[in-house]
């Protein structure tokens, strides 16, 4: 939440800002957006888990579902119903499911354009060059329904593409591609908003998709905007526990600050003295994040292979292999879980049951406050 | 079994003679029938897109009048616009009583739920979520209003041809409003009872045989525009 306050109040380069945004839905409140700007020509990407209301988010975004209270601020002008109709048709929409018309594939990409009342001929000129842009050029003709789909999605890209919108909004468009088809289309589709400067806001649940194709990520939680920040920062140094456990910090464990000094904070966790680069008071509760590819497994009484600044003795509890990598999940008294390669794997010869030793560095770790 | 190859046989020279009063008859039913019609769909057009895509509280219980009214008696529709239209009724100076007018009015009532009706299914059978992409796309109401028609077009052209069904084979109705009076309200269902009663066989089945052609028109035009879309 930090992150968020730290915005300027108001900021020119905002094209869209949300204020206060509250929606529910019967009695229940599901969406709580204090405050969320969208910078013009970023591609901002909201993620969060199932159910987070990410897509309740977006449509609001899209003056599609009124907000119980709060403002929706379209370039400085906050929207209300008299002009949601002129406001729309500065936006486009993109759906998971490519909803076609049952009409030609070009007819199709022209239709918001028709809808806008933009003269035939640009209106040619335009599709054919989004149909050309998207490898869809040779199937203008062709009805929409006679598509696969992976030619629907790219036909329903087009049509908002070729809106020359000053802000796109997209809901998981590529999440139900198979798997070819969507790294293709992720790649086309990173390249034309490179190219077009197109300001876009996108909804997924994927990680890697978020961090690829986001400048910055919006992450949602249980209705509540958690934490908006570069991708890298978000990793790096989650804002609560929720972020935390969403973007994939297993080690979470609780301690107590005993001494700071110099940046390096020395934690008391459970029969564990650890030190970790960050800032806490003496005697402060918080939490130590650890990413399970930063703890460092090796053999017991091997030479340490690195300058690691924590170190711990534990016996593998259990190891679930994840194909390429494998969870070692180690009891040093509290649970640690460390990501090995196979490789490394086949060289240790890890088992369960045996000792070993976990270290992490210093700089590995992220400290997140805890009431 | 000679009654009915007789009936048959006459009926057949009937039809290709080309017998005036017969062909005054069918062309008065379809005029009176395509009017109801067309005006069923005037009214069950906008009316069953109001109730298929607005939100308002009493929608759920409208939608179950209009169903209730798919299945209103023609007899009992007959029984009401004759009180309405009789001499001494609300209506009755109008002097509709009696004239194709009356009959019409009698086949929109019949007509316009099951437009109506069949209008809220085909446009509920569309997803949901097109209405939105349509919107976020930039459509007015009246835009996305007319591209759900376009994408319902084929249940709509079935529930037109529903409403015409329902009212070129009504009799109970046009007999009692129109009064099956000679050169004036006299339709094919209400003449076929008529020459049965007075045992006009040959008369009967010429108009049942044109009856029976209109009705398999009607679906051979319907099966022809879905197996096109096919």
């Amino acid at each position: 939440m930090n992150e968020m306050r730290t915005l300027p109040e108001s900021n020119t380069q905002a094209i869209l800002q949300l204020r206060n945004l509250k929606v529910q839905r019967g009695e229940r409140e599901v969406l709580n957006v204090p405050w969320l700007e969208v910078m013009r020509g970023e591609a901002l990407t909201i993620i969060g888990p199932n159910g987070a209301g990410k897509s309740t988010l977006l449509l609001t975004m899209a003056a599609l579902l009124q907000p119980a209270a709060g403002e929706v601020i379209f370039n400085g002008r906050a929207l209300n119903r008299r002009w949601q109709l002129q406001y729309r048709r500065q936006i486009g929409l993109v759906f998971q499911e490519p909803l076609l018309l049952s009409d030609s594939v070009f007819n199709n990409v022209a239709a918001g354009l028709r809808f806008r009342g933009i003269a035939k001929a640009e209106v040619k000129r335009r599709v054919n060059d989004w149909l050309e842009r998207l490898n869809i050029r040779h199937l203008a003709k062709r009805p929409a329904r006679a598509i696969s789909g992976g030619e629907a999605q790219r036909a329903n890209l087009a049509r908002s593409f070729a809106l020359q919108a000053d802000l796109l909004l997209l809901d998981e468009p590529f999440s139900a591609l198979d798997a070819p088809s969507r790294t293709a289309l992720q790649i086309d589709f990173q390249r034309l908003i490179a190219e077009t400067h197109q300001t876009a806001v996108f909804v997924t649940h994927d990680l890697e998709e978020a961090v690829m194709l986001g400048n910055r990520v919006a992450v949602l939680i249980e209705g509540e905007l958690r934490q908006v920040g570069r991708p890298d920062e978000i990793f790096a140094a989650p804002a609560d526990m929720g972020v935390a456990a969403y973007v994939g910090v297993e080690n979470i464990l609780p301690g107590v600050t005993l001494a700071e000094e110099d940046g390096l904070v020395s934690i008391a966790l459970d029969g564990f003295q650890a030190e970790v680069v960050g800032a806490a008071r003496r005697g402060q509760r918080v939490y130590v994040c650890l990413r399970p590819e930063d703890i460092i497994l090796q053999l017991e009484g091997e030479n340490p292979r690195s300058s690691a600044r924590n170190r711990l003795r534990g016996r593998i509890r259990r190891i679930v292999s994840q194909g390429a990598l494998s969870k070692v999940l180690v009891d040093c008294g509290f649970q640690l879980t460390a990501l090995v390669t196979r490789a490394s794997m086949r060289e240790m010869g890890l088992e369960t049951g045996m000792t070993v030793s976990a270290s992490f560095k210093a700089t590995a770790a992220h400290l997140i406050p805890r009431q | 079994m000679e009654l009915i190859w007789e009936g048959i046989h006459k009926a057949i020279q009937l039809l290709i003679s080309g017998d005036d009063e017969v062909f005054a008859i069918t062309r008065l039913s379809l005029q009176v029938s395509g009017v109801a019609t067309l005006i069923s769909l005037l009214i069950g057009l906008p009316l069953g897109t109001l109730l298929a895509l607005g939100e308002f509280p009493t929608r759920r219980f409208w939608i179950s009048v209009i169903n209730t009214g798919m299945a209103l008696p023609p007899v009992v529709v007959g029984l009401g616009v004759s009180i309405f239209l009789w001499r001494s009724g609300p209506l009755g100076r109008l002097g509709w009583m009696y004239t194709p007018t009356a009959i019409i009015i009698a086949q929109v009532i019949i007509a316009a739920p099951v437009v109506t009706g069949l209008t809220i299914s085909a446009l509920q059978q569309l997803n949901p979520r097109l209405r939105l992409q349509l919107l976020g796309m930039g459509a007015s109401t009246a835009q996305m209003i007319v591209v759900l028609w376009k994408e319902a077009r084929l249940p709509l052209l079935a529930a037109l041809m529903a409403g015409f069904g329902s009212v070129i084979s009504e009799v109970g109705a046009s007999m009692m409003v129109g009064g099956n009076l000679r050169g004036e309200t006299r339709v094919l269902t209400t003449a076929i009872v008529l020459e049965t009663s007075r045992g006009m066989f040959a008369i009967a089945i010429a108009l049942s045989l044109i009856l029976l052609w209109i009705a398999y028109l009607v679906n051979l035009a319907l099966t022809w525009l879905q197996q096109r879309h096919e």
